[in-house]
């Protein structure tokens, strides 16, 4: 029964990714693919810095974005999850939600309508004199390309911080404060270590999408913004240099492994070592 | 009231989430072309334009094809992966649930770049149906996790009960399991339709020249004259969105509340 | 002919060995239980029965036929689930009717044979409520409604009763009783309650580990256990290391402290004979010597060490002079009676002939 959704999984995600580290090998000469494998495609991702400074700036920014991410919905989650009535946390998840599920393109748009030199916060401030000049480090930069990840991966941080909140015993606390803890050392001792597998999983689907992420860093990025997928973009579709492209792609792949691995191994050892 | 500082945090919160939505209709109904402050004056125009554009029509309709064959394919998928995760026990479980999870949080770019490589190689030409393949990719996932809820809460009792009443597997399933389900599959489909509304990523890639509405936006963007239409367009777009998730969380509450259980609240 | 018979019956869950040669019979019309601790294996035998579980070795038949090749769903059998399985999306009535789908009854046949299934359990008039609707014991009365509308030969009911509360389980287990009285269907219960086994049941099973331990009537079971595990899992029970010796014709159990009991030839099993033992003995075979009561058979003298007290009964440990660990013996409380405390001297007064005999510890 589930050789059906499995099979389409290896055809269309296993083979495909197989695929491109094997494009990744080869090599682009004019209008032919060369299929010789070699390793010309990383020898050139590695001597380029503008590679090396596109990967190292999507890491940057993938993990700001995440932390800013998961840092300001862990308040929501808990909100929702303790001093929200029973009967209304369904509606306010519902509340949450919904801006995720309105068109990605629009809703980033809107962020430099917002951000502009004649946006909306601008004229904003400007009109109740907070200011007196547009403000111009918030778009076309990477506090633009932040800020407007942080809000479109903001439902992807509180759920599952919120469902790992909803599972902790509420009897755990109780007995916590009977036990002598304080409301604040009880929520540092009791609430936040059995919430750490939300916390994780916020902290991944967070992280791995955001590190590709294409749209954003083309709408308010700005020349300074760009981002690894804009290059593999750029590689497979302007340069037509697919293996290029590949190359990148996989980079960023096991460069993501290798953080999300590395995240994750460090959480398991500091959690072992509190118990 | 409870929670004092963070309910106000929380409205906050909210405020900051729903700002870019709000501002759509503000823009969609202003007539001035540029998009900022202040505002000109109020106008329909721009939607009584948006029939009028053929391109758009046409990237409606790709789109719409795209996401009903992309709801329904995924949703199958969904429920053959769901039964099987919450009823058997089969070797390399764990790994091929992760398989089929993956693209939740693979990033799209890797995705599309991926299936493009391929569709390529093999010769597949570009259009609806290399969309509708890589959007079935990224949709059955959510279907399986709205799903697994739905199978996973079914007391495996029940259908023991069926069949001890005689029944076969085939009309346990029918009479049983799916009115059990059916609120998840009607969930799993909405948004399953949804996601490939609005996926722009891997449209873009792998579309060739069958724009979807996504991709079609992709490009008004570049036209300042445009804007004015594309908010119209989004904000229609919004109001769908939610009248489909608003079905979709209705549709999930009675499948809850029709097997007696307690709401959890939330998709996924 | 009994109705079912399972004849070298082995279940392995992977290595895990978890029913091991069961062989029984059960006769048709018999109230019949599996009692054992959790985990002993009562619900996967259930579960074989009902064809839910495929043995690994050994046959089951039902009614003389073969169930190798037959499908749950074609077994003469129909079960009351632990967790009832009331389909949440139906009402009462299509819970009740569910299995007569296939039957060649008209409509209003059906309706019929609902309404009185319903009624037989007291839920006349229940039949359009939301199955969710619905407590605890009407839960389980529809179950029991939907599982009998099919008449089966035999019923299966796994731990019916555990999910009500004590009022309630009470009330029910003579309900049940009566229910099976009067449709004369075969029921096989499972339960680790031995108080409710011994109160329904004409006979009962007791399984330790996938094993049958002793198969019995209830007094046989609670009079005559054929181990120290039996005897401990049902009821309670005095557990005293001694000697058995032969006196002539008679055998006489000798417990320091105590002296010399003689021991009813037909407690003894076979194979019993002189030698180190573990003599059982039940708290209600012994009594303390009250004020201007007379003693009957042998008494000794002790001291109170504890008491429980219940109500009804006090739970008494005695230790005896000479003795080494205390004896519980319980008293009904009668309002002459007074309640001892600990420290408290007294006599102790044996049934002639309670002991029952066991191979030593
Ligand atoms: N599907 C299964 N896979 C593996 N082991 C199982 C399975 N079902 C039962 N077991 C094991 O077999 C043993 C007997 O289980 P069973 O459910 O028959 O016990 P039980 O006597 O009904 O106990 P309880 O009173 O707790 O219901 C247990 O140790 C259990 O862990
Ligand atoms: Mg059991």
């Amino acid at each position: 029964m589930v050789s059906a959704p499995f099979l389409y999984a290896v055809l269309l995600l296993a083979v495909p990714v197989a695929a491109i580290v094997m494009f990744s090998f080869w090599s682009q000469s004019y209008l032919d693919l060369d299929t010789t494998l070699t390793l010309k495609n990383y020898r050139e991702a590695a001597a380029d810095p503008i590679y090396g400074q596109l990967l190292a700036r999507s890491l940057w920014i993938s993990l700001v974005v995440t932390v800013i991410t998961v840092v300001t919905a862990f308040p929501i989650a808990y909100f929702i999850s303790f001093h929200v009535a029973p009967g209304h946390k369904s509606l306010w998840i519902f509340l949450v939600t919904i801006p995720f599920w309105t068109s990605y393109l629009i809703r980033v748009f809107l962020w430099k309508v917002i951000l502009g030199y004649n946006g909306v916060l601008n004229s904003g401030l400007l009109g109740i004199g907070v200011i007196d000049a547009p403000l111009t480090f918030i778009l076309y930069n990477l506090n633009a390309v932040v800020i407007t990840l942080a809000h479109a991966f903001a439902p992807f941080a509180i759920l599952p911080i919120f469902v790992s909140l909803e599972r902790i015993d509420r009897s755990l606390l109780e007995a916590a404060l009977d036990l002598g803890e304080t409301k604040v050392s009880a929520f540092l001792r009791v609430t936040l270590p059995l919430a750490m597998p939300g916390i994780v999983a916020a902290v991944l689907i967070v992280f791995i999408p955001t590190i590709g992420d294409y749209v954003t860093p083309r709408l308010v990025g700005g020349p300074g913004g760009l981002m690894i997928a804009n290059m593999i973009q750029t590689q497979f579709l302007k340069l037509n240099n697919a293996p290029m492209g590949a190359a990148l792609a996989v980079i960023a792949m096991i460069m993501v492994t290798v953080v999300a691995t590395a995240f994750v191994l460090l959480n398991r050892r500091f959690l072992k070592g509190r118990s | 009231m409870r929670g004092g500082g963070l309910r106000i945090y929380a409205v906050i919160y909210l405020v900051f989430l729903y700002l870019p939505i709000l501002l759509l209709p503000v823009f969609a109904f202003n007539s001035s072309t540029i998009i900022a402050f202040p505002l000109a004056s109020f106008t329909t125009e721009w939607f009584a334009e948006l029939p009028r554009v053929p391109a758009l029509r046409d990237a409606l309709w790709v789109s719409l094809k795209i996401a009903v064959l992309t709801a329904l394919v995924s949703t199958l998928l969904g429920v053959c992966a769901a039964r099987a995760a919450a009823r058997y026990r089969f070797a390399f479980k764990g790994t091929i649930m992760g398989l089929i999870m993956l693209p939740l949080v693979l990033p799209e770019i890797i995705v599309a770049v991926s299936l493009l490589v391929v569709f390529l190689q093999i010769g597949l030409p570009l259009g609806s149906l290399t969309v509708v393949l890589g959007h079935v990719l990224i949709c059955t996932p959510f279907c399986v996790a709205i799903l697994n809820g739905a199978f996973q809460s079914l007391d495996i009792s029940l259908e023991e009960a069926a069949i001890d009443l005689g029944e076969t597997g085939w009309s346990t399933f029918r009479l049983i399991i799916l009115p059990l389900v059916m609120p998840g599959i009607i969930s799993s489909l909405l948004i399953a339709f949804t996601i490939s509304m609005d996926e722009f990523i891997i449209a873009f890639f792998l579309s060739g020249s069958e724009a979807t509405l996504p991709v079609y936006l992709w490009g008004q963007l570049r036209f300042p004259q445009r804007l004015p239409v594309v908010m119209a367009l989004g904000t229609l777009l919004v109001l769908a969105s939610v009248v489909l998730l608003t079905i979709a969380e209705v549709a999930r509450r009675r499948g809850v509340a029709r097997r007696g259980q307690q709401d959890n609240g939330g998709f996924l | 002919m009994a109705l079912i018979s399972l004849s070298g019956i082995d279940k392995y869950y992977g290595t895990y060995h978890a029913l091991r040669d069961i062989s029984l019979e059960i006769e048709g019309g018999e109230f019949f239980s599996l009692l054992g601790p959790s985990g002993c294996g009562k619900t996967t035998l259930l579960r074989t029965i009902a064809g839910f579980e495929t043995p690994d070795k050994g046959v089951l038949t039902i009614d003389g036929r073969d169930m190798a090749r037959v499908s749950a769903n074609r077994r003469p059998t129909n079960m009351v689930f632990q967790s009832y399985a009331i389909f949440p999306h139906l009402t009462v009535a299509q819970n009740v009717g569910f299995g007569l789908r296939r039957s060649d009854l008209t409509k209003a046949e059906k309706a019929r044979e609902v309404g009185a299934a319903l009624e037989m359990v007291g839920l006349g008039g229940y039949g359009a409520r939301a199955a969710h609707a619905l407590s605890g014991g009407q839960r389980q009365r529809v179950a029991l409604a939907r599982a009998l509308i099919l008449k089966p030969k035999v019923l299966l009911l796994d731990e019916p009763l555990s999910a009500l509360d004590k009022k309630m389980r009470e009330q029910m287990q003579s309900e049940l009783r009566q229910l099976q009285r009067q449709v004369g269907i075969t029921f096989v219960l499972v339960t680790h309650d031995q108080e409710e086994a011994l109160i329904m049941s004409d006979r009962i099973a007791v399984m330790f580990e996938g094993e049958i331990a002793q198969l019995a009537t209830p007094q046989d079971l609670y009079l005559r256990p054929n181990s120290r595990r039996v005897g401990e899992f049902i009821g309670m029970m005095n557990l005293i290391p001694g000697r058995m010796d032969r006196d002539g014709s008679q055998m006489i159990g000798d417990i320091p402290g105590l002296g010399r009991l003689p021991i009813v030839p037909d407690l003894l099993t076979d194979g019993q004979g002189p030698g180190d033992c573990t003599f059982g003995i039940r708290p209600e075979s012994m009594s303390l010597v009250f004020n201007g009561e007379l003693p009957t058979g042998k008494f000794v003298d002790g001291t109170v060490v504890e008491r429980a007290y219940y109500g009804d009964m006090t739970y008494y440990e005695v230790l005896l002079d000479g003795g080494t660990a205390p004896v519980t013996c319980s008293m009904k409380n009668l309002v002459s009676r007074p309640v001892l405390d600990a420290g408290a001297r007294t006599r102790l007064a044996w049934e002639p002939g309670a002991l029952i005999v066991f191979d030593a510890a």
